[in-house]
């Protein structure tokens, strides 16, 4: 027997509007959630590739695992892995380098960048074009690829670097003044730990001093001519139109790049590990805080103990960050 | 009807597509093996039905893979070849297929120290030798000999050894060799004591500080002290040149450097080498790769009979032939081939030499804190004491206390 025959016909309209107006609801809902579908490949892969990594390096940090072991052989070792990392004097060594490293390339990349984007300014489109372009090349350069020429023109027995040198400590016209440079011969740029941080942060340098560059020639086109012309008249100098003009004025751009560069040089890891070849010559002082963490993690397979790193890498960049915005943010923001 | 016959016939082709594709294994490994590998997989594929893909990666990127896969259970190959110093690390941790069984028959006939490394600690076999590196000297006839030095003599001991060296330098301008810190890991390698590993004793305790250790740096520390290394780093163009040059006398590796010597590092300099005995006459093995099956193997039937064809004595012998790997089954060294003599060492017949030396070694034991061990002492400490005047024992000291806190 069918309950249908036992429904009066108002019952039944009832049952039917109702029945429409919950079509009408998910009608309305599918209209709603389509501009979700269409982003949805964007939710997915960055939820598992970029949300998902975050969470599981925290629940790793509590962790001991090596991963040739598989998922299963994680052991809870609750704040162990960062009083490991903490008590670690490989980690603070490797932090030292890389301050060092991250001040050695980074104060100069911007004490050059800054007039060398005025000069180039000064000089009118068409040279600052060129100029700006090749300048920006060895930052679109695959950083491997610079690391290994610089690995090959450091090299002390072949290397193009000693071979100037020696040509200069040999030269007929020029032996008086660099002679004594035989004396060091070869320098072994990469594998002296004396050198290695010099060595590593000059490579560094070269390579992202011409995006500063692009920066602050952006920053120095904001300004206009008006107030440049107005200081001439009053009889200011080049220096001094630069000095009291651009320098005041392009503060949201030094305070952007500079941004940039800590976060950027806290974060070295390419250049200081091609030229070390994968941290095999002059480890102690070349090692930054994220090769550290490679070797940590990569080398010996202990994941748990590289993740409390990565947080406790995070933290210092934090820190520093914040320190730069606490002293300098407020001015740096000026006008903005 | 059409839509049907054609959905038909497309999830019959995909169903056979997947069939065959079953049937497949593949290897992971490292150059030069894709070199050998290309030379006995058709036989292996004739015979078996399998067809069976390579998947090679530089060394160090194809070990990094290998962790990566078994991390995640899945991408690793069928069959993988490791090298000699991750296998302690990898073995040990039930990512790979217990082997014991099915190697069991064939254990006899490979050299005993490689089968022991390829056990892990619970004694079961989780990898198989497939190389061997029998420990050697190479060093340059045209210095040794030819300028009146006595071979024997110079070898007679480490500090025979580096009175050479002296005399090279003063008499003759030429270096000992490229990096002392060669020396080092030669001495470490090649004196462990019989039940102990590299840097553990059998109990798992480091075995840092203790006086093979010291040696070995204090060695080290001699050679650079009196200028005889150049402080080259070795696979480094400046290393290839000074064997091309002739920059240093001599070098210490396992017996397969002959044939990247002989084939693409410095092939001019064929008949100035000669090949030796370590200082002291001592044994010793200097790498070596093993074989192994991920327990993410959906084929470890297929997998084993691969490794099976890789290790029989007449591949192991077309692998000396063709990438001079040495080969790990001891069964091959009474071949004639043995007894050839190698124009570039100046017609020694150093295969014998070779063969000697791998059924002599002492076995060493693995553990899974070689490499972290190895990081700390051959490229942390060693450094330390060779470049920043760092005295031995205390940055041995160091290393160890390192040791005992990473090693968990």
């Amino acid at each position: 027997m069918s309950r249908n025959l036992d429904v009066s016909p108002e019952v039944s309209d009832v049952v039917r509007a109702a029945d429409t107006a919950k079509a009408d609801n998910i009608k309305r809902l599918w209209n709603k959630s389509t501009p979700y579908w269409f982003v949805s490949p964007y939710l997915i892969i960055f939820g598992v590739f970029g949300v998902f990594p975050i969470f599981f390096m925290v629940f790793l940090s509590f962790h001991h695992w090596n991963p040739v072991a598989g998922l299963g052989s994680m052991r809870w070792v609750g704040l162990e892995n960062y009083e490991l990392a903490l008590t670690d004097p490989m980690l603070w060594q490797a932090m030292w380098n890389t301050l060092v490293m991250a001040l050695l390339s980074g104060i100069p990349q911007h004490l050059v960048a800054l007039p060398m984007a005025y000069l180039l300014v000064s000089l009118g489109a068409h040279a600052r074009h060129w100029l700006t372009t090749a300048y920006f090349l060895p930052y679109i350069t695959s950083t491997i690829a610079v690391s290994m020429i610089f690995y090959i023109m450091y090299s002390p027995q072949s290397g193009l670097i000693n071979h100037m040198l020696r040509a200069l400590a040999d030269g007929t016209l020029t032996s008086w003044a660099f002679g004594w440079i035989n004396n060091f011969m070869p320098i072994a740029w990469l594998q002296e730990n004396s050198l290695i941080r010099y060595s590593v942060s000059f490579v560094v340098f070269w390579k992202y001093v011409g995006f500063n560059i692009v920066i602050y020639t952006a920053g120095l086109a904001t300004i206009p001519n008006d107030l440049y012309e107005a200081a001439k008249i009053d009889g200011a100098s080049s220096f001094q139109r630069f000095r009291y003009i651009a320098l005041p004025l392009m503060r949201p751009f030094i305070f952007f790049a500079v941004t940039l560069t800590i976060i950027g040089n806290m974060n070295l890891f390419e250049e200081p590990f091609v030229l070390t070849r994968g941290l095999q010559t002059a480890a102690t002082n070349g090692m930054s805080i994220s090769n550290y963490l490679y070797r940590v993690a990569w080398e010996w397979l202990d994941m748990g103990s590289a993740a409390a790193i990565s947080w406790i890498l995070f933290l210092v960049i934090g820190t520093f960050t914040g320190l730069y915005f606490w002293l300098f943010g407020r001015k740096g923001l000026e006008g903005n | 009807m059409k839509l049907k016959t054609t959905a038909g016939l497309a999830l019959a082709s995909f169903g056979l597509t997947v069939g065959a594709m079953a049937a497949d294994i593949r290897i992971d490994g490292f150059p030069d093996y894709d070199s050998q590998l290309n030379r006995i997989l058709p036989a292996f594929e004739a015979s078996t039905g399998h067809k069976v893909s390579q998947l090679m990666n530089n060394h160090g990127d194809h070990h990094n893979k290998i962790a990566t896969n078994l991390a995640t259970g899945q991408g690793a190959g069928d069959v993988v070849l490791i090298d000699v110093g991750f296998v302690g690390s990898f073995v040990d941790q039930g990512g790979f297929v217990d082997l014991t069984d099915r190697f069991a028959p064939h254990a006899s006939n490979y050299a005993e120290y490689a089968v022991l490394q390829g056990r892990g600690g619970d004694g079961r076999q989780y990898a198989v030798p497939v190389d061997l590196g029998p420990g050697v000297i190479y060093y340059r006839r045209d210095y040794m000999e030819d300028m009146g030095y006595n071979l024997d003599e110079v070898m007679a001991s480490w500090d025979s050894y580096i009175a050479y060296g002296k005399e090279l330098k003063e008499k003759h301008g030429v270096l000992l060799i490229g990096n002392a810190a060669a020396i080092a890991a030669a001495y470490i390698n090649f004196n462990v004591e019989p039940g102990n590993g590299l840097y553990f004793d059998a109990d798992g305790n480091s075995m840092v500080t203790s006086p093979r250790f010291v040696r070995a740096f204090e060695l080290a520390k001699q050679v650079r002290d009196a200028g005889l290394d150049g402080n080259i780093s070795e696979w480094t163009e400046d290393w290839y040149e000074g064997f091309k040059n002739g920059t240093f006398a001599t070098q210490m590796s396992g017996a397969w450097l002959l044939g990247h010597l002989q084939n693409w590092m410095a092939p001019d300099t064929a008949g100035m080498w000669g090949v030796s005995h370590l200082p002291g006459g001592i044994y010793g093995s200097w790498g070596g790769s093993f074989l192994g099956i991920p327990r993410q193997s959906s084929n470890p039937d297929a997998a084993w009979a691969l490794i099976e064809h890789m290790i029989s004595a007449d591949n192991q012998l077309a692998g000396f032939q063709n990438i001079a790997a040495f080969p790990a089954h001891t069964g091959t060294y009474s071949d004639s081939s043995f007894d050839e003599p190698i124009d570039f060492l100046r017609g020694q017949q150093a295969r014998q030499m070779f063969a000697e030396i791998a059924e002599n070694v002492t076995p060493v034991a693995p553990h899974r804190g070689d490499l972290i061990a190895q990081s700390l002492v051959i490229q942390t400490a060693l450094e330390q004491v060779l470049n920043d005047g760092v005295p031995v024992m205390t940055a041995l000291r160091t290393a160890e206390a390192q040791i005992r806190r990473r090693v968990r």
